[in-house]
């Protein structure tokens, strides 16, 4: 008897934490799945960021739901038209970030969105803010190239601030294109760790290229 | 087999527990739909976010007593306790918005702010440089903004009707005794420290807080910078001058230290730019200044600032009471100021916010008659002439020490109070012709308690009330001070707002020692405001009435000085402001216009009867245009300033009637100039530059049209004389180079 129901409850148990971790998958799949089709209609990143965000705090020791909840959030900040209300994105992705960032520190991919949080505030108000925010910008994708030189996401990025700088301070296709190579070839041998870590960028690169030629 | 049972139906439960419908519509607190409200069902995935409507809803499979929490950026989250049976639930929420700094109105009637970072700044940090009428000097650049006088032939802000002295800057809190250089007749001297010093600067010209007083009209208070971005050396050459400095920041970026010098001379620049004085000792300046800056570890700041600086200047101009003679004027001046200055959170939404300063100044003036050879004439008869030759010693100490506390109450609603303590030590020996001196002392203690409550009722409606209650010791009666302003929201980007306030203020030091039984001045303002700004654009109307009392009347002392003897003069002024700027219709320009009425009669100093002041225009107007032309990295700047003409008066006693009289008045011509900068940036956009240089060409008056000033008389009254610019036009060329000490390497290695 005794040992039916310890057995009973191993079983139990074994259920409802392979079913945790099996919910986790299962929600994080669902949501990336979503977040790939929210860029077609921005307000759904905000969604999907809430989402992200929601099984963050439930899990608590994952970084990579806060990094999608901060992904979205950027985003969101970057697409949305309204610079009075750019800052207020950014700086919920910055408060995400954050708590990714202590879960998994000095991670390149955390350092990718941090990066791309200071340009999202640059953004605002280029000629005010370059000094501050431009820096800011670029050492954190400093950063993440120190931290995993086989990460292509901040070459991407780098490539991409290239292209869209005007010529006269140094930007523009002729600059911007050996920093996309670079991403590609990069994006050729990347392998994400598992099927939710960040996996993305592949496809703009391609396009940034296609314009470049 | 039971247990079996047991076991299958706790699995079956795990499986098929039937999903429950949460929904409902999320409102603000005046039942408006909040949409992108995040809605969790607390320590679970479960949740939802309200779509435009407000509306959400969520399955979950929940069961039990639960938190659903509500939260989105600028309101209050809240939570709610619900219990899930089997039955969907509906549950409204409706959550309060937050006071905060972007969304609550601003308290700004009466003032101007320059600042990168805060709501409702009209000017940025960047703006008082690349003004061109301002040619790089603080003050300078607020007289392209309504309220200020466009006088040029004595230094100092002029606001709605009051005089240069009726105005105080403050840097971090401290007040500034000299903030300007020591004054030369008939030329307006500039301001001693240099414009990138602040990061932020508020001008107020009017009905400003219960934290500065000893001020009619108006309170210039900048901030200091915080730390510098990183280590960074400085050189600039340019036609006044070279001057080099260094700014060190930590590595681990917690403090700062920096040291700078500046050698000025102008013997190039007036060489080439013929004067109107002839100058036998070329102005000549040593400036040298340090500071330190540590932030703490609850993110205050210790600052230290200390400055010094030399200089020298001579001049002769003609004599106005003779044909062949000359005024030869000298000075010298050696001027010290030092302020420490601690800002800090010290718990339980306290802040305290302390400082000290110690300044002193000495000028060494002397003025000698000389004849067409430039050879000393001595007179020794006691007439007008004799008296021409004079010699003035000013040696003058000032301390102050201020604290102030301030707690937080709720949201952005707090109070603070707190207490100053002035200290000024004037002493000054002044020589006759004949060698007979003369010497006085003016030691005064003045002592400042003030509290203030920052009231924010909604993001809609707030209040500044405050008293201020000073004792001087020159005067020797306590006087009480209220202020009051009051800021309401229209709508999204326009505002409303009221100001009042009693303002006092002690006689100058050249209007002492004064008659026994003197009394403080006094001025009062009411403020109207209008404010509509959005990011691109910013209308500002005011209109404003002060009216003045207990303004101080002057008698004939001994050698001619006149001494404050009774508090019976008055006076008023009102008029209307506008501001106008815009950052967006025309491409890449940025534009501002400001326009000033005023009207001001005021019976004080000599006046015989309440008069409009010789520095207040009935008009002013002030044209900015700046355009940044990416292409060539060059930014052209360009500025006009138009003032209708001023009166001028010649008022002399008359001792067959015992007073003072107009012996003669009039209007000099209208003030216009046009002035005009370009800054070239060749290094711009190099993210990887590590010289940083910015080359600057600025002429003033480049149309060089006539300027009157004012009128000097001869002392019969026959004579009269244009008070006028130095010279037509000034050029300035210079380039600023900073060569940074980068610092990404050690923000990898942090991040590793």
């Amino acid at each position: 008897m005794k040992k039916i129901i310890l057995s009973a409850t191993i079983l139990l148990l074994s259920v409802s934490l392979f079913a945790q971790s099996e919910k986790f998958t299962a929600a994080m799949k669902k949501n990336l799945d979503a977040l790939g089709a929210a860029f077609k209609n921005p307000p759904e990143l905000l969604t999907v960021a809430n989402n992200f965000e929601r099984i963050a705090t439930a899990e608590k020791t994952q970084w990579l739901p806060y990094y999608y909840a901060a992904f979205c959030q950027v985003n969101y900040g970057f697409i949305q038209q309204d610079k009075t209300k750019t800052d207020g994105y950014a700086d919920k992705a910055s408060e995400l970030i954050a708590k990714a960032d202590s879960l998994s520190p000095k991670n390149s991919e955390i350092s990718c969105i941090k990066s791309m949080i200071a340009s999202c505030h640059m953004m605002v108000d280029p000629q005010q803010r370059w000094m501050e925010y431009g820096k800011e910008s670029g050492s954190k994708l400093d950063a993440a190239i120190s931290q995993d030189a086989t990460n292509p996401r901040p070459h991407y990025l780098r490539g991409q601030g290239l292209k869209f700088t005007p010529e006269q301070f140094g930007g523009g296709c002729k600059t911007a294109k050996p920093e996309l190579q670079t991403a590609m070839e990069k994006y050729a041998n990347f392998k994400p760790a598992s099927e939710l870590h960040p996996n993305w960028g592949k496809e703009q690169v391609d396009q940034l290229l296609k314009e470049c030629q | 087999m039971k247990q079996l049972i047991f076991i299958s139906l706790l699995l079956g439960t795990l499986r098929l527990s039937a999903q429950v419908k949460i929904s409902g519509r999320i409102t603000d607190n005046k039942n408006k739909p909040l949409s992108g409200a995040s809605i969790v069902l607390k320590d679970t995935y479960d949740g939802a976010t309200s779509d435009s409507t407000g509306l959400y809803s969520f399955p979950t499979q929940e069961k039990g007593i639960h938190q659903l929490e509500v939260s989105t950026t600028g309101y209050n989250s809240i939570s709610q306790n619900i219990n899930i049976g089997l039955s969907p639930i509906v549950q409204n929420l409706s959550l309060k918005e937050q006071v905060t700094e972007l969304k609550a109105v601003v308290i700004s009637a009466g003032s101007f702010e320059a600042s990168d970072k805060n709501k409702g700044a009209v000017l940025s940090s960047i703006d008082i440089v690349t003004t061109p009428s301002a040619n790089g000097d603080v003050t300078s650049a607020f007289k392209s903004l309504p309220g200020t006088q466009q006088v040029g032939e004595s230094e100092g802000l002029f606001v709605r009707g009051g005089t240069a002295t009726e105005s105080k800057i403050y840097m971090d809190g401290n007040l500034v005794n000299n903030f300007f250089y020591s004054s030369t007749p008939g030329i307006a001297t500039r301001g001693r420290f240099n414009p990138f010093l602040f990061k932020g600067t508020v001008f107020s010209t009017g009905g400003y807080s219960a934290l500065y007083g000893q001020a009619l009209s108006s309170a210039l208070i900048l901030e200091s910078n915080d730390l510098p971005e990183r280590t960074q050396a400085d050189l600039s050459i340019s036609v006044v001058g070279i001057g080099g400095g260094i700014q060190h920041l930590s590595r681990d970026k917690k403090s700062s230290w920096g040291v700078s010098y500046n050698y000025i001379n102008l013997w190039l620049a007036f060489n080439v730019i013929k004067q109107k004085q002839d100058y036998f000792r070329v102005p000549v300046a040593n400036q040298t200044d340090a500071n330190f800056r540590i932030k703490t570890k609850n993110g205050g700041f210790i600052k230290y600032y200390g400055y010094l600086s030399t200089n020298k200047v001579g001049f002769r101009s003609p004599d106005i009471d003779t044909t062949g003679l000359k005024d030869a004027f000298t000075l010298k001046n050696i001027n010290t100021y030092q302020n420490i200055n601690w800002k800090d959170r010290i718990g339980n939404g306290w802040k305290i916010n302390t400082g000290i300063s110690f300044s002193t100044n000495k000028d060494n003036i002397a003025n000698d008659i000389q004849d067409a050879s430039n050879r000393k004439v001595t007179l020794n008869s006691p007439s007008l002439y004799a008296f021409k030759n004079f010699s003035l010693e000013n040696n003058a100490k000032y301390a102050q020490a201020r604290l102030v506390l301030e707690k937080r109450i709720k949201g952005l609603t707090a109070i603070r109070f707190g207490s100053d303590y002035f200290y000024s030590d004037e002493k000054s020996t002044y020589t006759l012709y004949d060698g007979t001196k003369f010497d006085e002392k003016i030691i005064d203690h003045l002592y400042a308690g003030f509290a203030e409550a920052d009231i924010y009722v909604t993001n809609s409606l707030a209040a500044k009330i405050g008293t201020r209650l000073e004792h001087s010791e020159i005067i020797n009666q306590w006087n009480i001070a209220p202020r009051l302003s009051l800021a309401y929201k229209l709508a999204d980007n326009s505002q409303a707002s009221l100001a009042y306030g009693i303002f006092y203020q002690n006689p100058e030091r050249k209007l002492l020692p004064a008659a026994a039984g003197i009394d403080y001045s006094k001025a009062a303002h009411y403020i109207f405001q209008y404010t509509r700004q959005t990011r691109d654009y910013t209308l500002r109307t005011e209109l404003f009435y002060k009216k003045y009392d207990d303004l101080y009347k002057t008698a004939p002392g001994f050698n001619g000085r006149e001494l404050a003897v009774n508090n019976n003069g008055f006076g008023d002024a009102k008029g209307i402001e506008f501001f106008w700027r815009d950052k967006k219709t025309i491409k890449n320009v940025d534009y501002w216009f400001s326009y000033s009425y005023l009207d001001t009669k005021r019976n004080f100093l000599n006046y015989p009867t309440a008069i409009q002041p010789s520095f207040a225009a009935n008009h002013t107007a002030a044209f900015v245009f700046k355009r940044f032309v990416l292409p060539w990295k060059t930014g052209f700047n360009f500025s006009y300033n138009f003032a209708t003409g001023r009166p001028y008066y010649n008022i002399g006693f008359d001792s067959s009637l015992s007073k003072y009289t107009i012996k003669d008045q009039g209007k000099t011509i209208n003030y216009n100039s046009m002035s005009f900068s370009i800054n070239y940036l060749p290094n711009l956009g190099k993210t990887n530059a590590k010289t940083f240089a910015v080359w600057v060409l600025g002429i003033n008056n480049v149309l060089g049209q006539k300027q009157v000033f004012s009128y000097n008389y001869s002392s019969n009254g026959n004579r009269k004389e244009a008070v006028t610019p130095p010279s037509k036009r000034f050029v300035f060329i210079g380039c600023f180079l900073s060569f940074g000490i980068d610092r990404t390497q050690d923000a990898i290695n942090n991040n590793l």
